[in-house]
């Protein structure tokens, strides 16, 4: 039972113009399988126009402990969001 | 279900829960969903996999019973069809053993366990399909039956497995459709036709019944289960609503449902019925079922004779590999 397969994870464009999305993962030998099998598993329906395949081995993750050092700093700075500013309706659209 | 009686592992008075766990429940019960690498109790994880576990072996072993009909399907319109339809089973098994690995388990450990008989899989894939009949049976009840089920399990908290039952709902609905596609054609055709369609009923009836399990109200497992929202709903309830579901559609068929008790109950909106029998339930469970051993040959063989190819695949990606590299 040994010899299994690495694991791969699939990402999928939706369509033109969109950026490649996770969808899920699958087992295969190499790369051009990957994308083989990513076509018959994600792809039955016309849900994709292009796949990437990356091993899962080679993806770095943050990890859940680290939320708070990571994304608490961000709330505190409301300024970077445009409904900050108050601008006067005579001024028009901006 | 598709994962029948699974046993929890929890069961804890919150009494005696650990800070930690405390602090997971609180989580589940603000609607989070929890990540692979987020903490969970060692329960939770062990209870997922053996869920998740089973309802991948089940996607995998149900597509023997419809495969038996796809050199033989009466059109080629209809065998496509039922190819495709065979070939979501594949996915959908993909989709949960990807789930389930995300939990800490191996592919290949999971195939052992099912292959070994130390995991199980829907008690319904115990049963033959005798006619072509059997085929239109098996997509408007048992994939009705398992709609059911998924439906609500969308919302379950462990992130992986809800991402991969919307997927599957999502190809569901096709299956039950086609299903009941191919009943209306049997029910409307010849006499001769419309015999095998009540003979499919006859026999799928009850079976389609016990895939949700007994009643599992009094259930310590399914409570906690429940707590942890890996379970939605209690086996009656979804039992209920299949049949309050079915009846009228078997009835739109012009088939009769083989249950003498059958009768709509104005005071509780529901239809009342009778249970299937379930010392037939455990002994399918325990391998007694008309077709157990031919699934598990069916699944061993496969394995085995895929050996080869899986071992050569991986022979020719590391040739591939090293002789790059010597390129380089
Ligand atoms: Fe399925
Ligand atoms: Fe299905």
């Amino acid at each position: 039972m040994s010899n299994e397969w690495p694991l791969w994870e699939v990402f999928i464009r939706g369509q033109h113009g969109m950026s490649h999305r996770h969808v899920g993962s699958l087992h295969a030998p190499d790369a051009e399988m990957a994308i083989k099998n990513a076509r018959d598993v994600y792809t039955r329906r016309n849900e994709g126009v292009s796949i990437w395949v990356v091993e899962a081995a080679n993806i770095a993750a943050s990890s859940p402990t680290e939320k708070g050092p990571l994304y608490d700093p961000s709330r505190s700075k409301v300024y970077r969001h445009p409904t900050f500013f108050d601008i006067p309706d005579e001024v028009g659209a901006m | 279900m598709y994962a029948q009686m699974i046993k929890s592992e929890g069961g804890k008075d919150p009494s005696e829960m650990t800070p930690e766990e405390v602090r997971f429940q609180a989580r589940i019960d603000a609607g989070e969903k929890i990540e692979p690498k987020d903490w969970m109790p060692e329960g939770y994880r062990k209870t997922l996999i053996r869920q998740i576990g089973q309802h991948a072996h089940s996607e995998i072993v149900g597509q023997l019973p419809e495969g038996n009909w796809i050199t033989r399907a009466p059109t080629l319109e209809r065998k496509a069809i039922l190819l495709a339809k065979v070939q979501d089973e594949a996915g959908h098994g993909l989709y949960l053993y990807c789930a389930a690995e995300t939990l800490g388990v191996s592919r290949d450990d999971l195939t052992e366990q099912l292959l070994s008989g130390r995991m199980k899989y829907s008690s319904i894939f115990n049963y033959p399909t005798l006619t072509w009949a059997d085929v239109g049976a098996v997509g408007w009840l048992v994939d009705g039956a398992a709609i059911m089920n998924q439906v609500p399990l969308q919302r379950t908290s462990y992130g992986p497995y809800s991402r991969a039952m919307i997927r599957i709902c999502k190809e569901e609905s096709f299956h039950q459709r086609q299903g009941f596609d191919i009943m209306m054609k049997m029910a409307q055709g010849t006499p001769e036709q419309k015999r095998m369609a009540q003979d499919a009923l006859n026999r799928f009836w009850y079976p389609s019944l016990m895939m949700f399990g007994p009643s599992d109200a009094e259930s310590v497992h399914s409570a906690q289960n429940m707590a942890w929202k890996i379970k939605i709903n209690t086996n009656d309830e979804l039992r209920q609503k299949f049949v309050d579901q079915t009846v009228p559609q078997a009835e739109y068929l012009g088939l009769t449902v083989p249950d003498p008790d059958l009768k709509w109950n104005e005071e509780r909106g529901h239809y009342d019925f009778s249970e299937p029998d379930w010392t037939e339930f455990f002994d399918v469970l325990n391998g007694n079922g008309p077709c157990n051993n031919e699934r598990m040959e069916a699944r061993q063989e496969a394995w085995a004779d895929g050996q080869w190819v899986r071992d050569g695949l991986m022979a020719h990606a590391a040739k591939k590999r090293a002789r790059k590299m010597a390129a380089e």
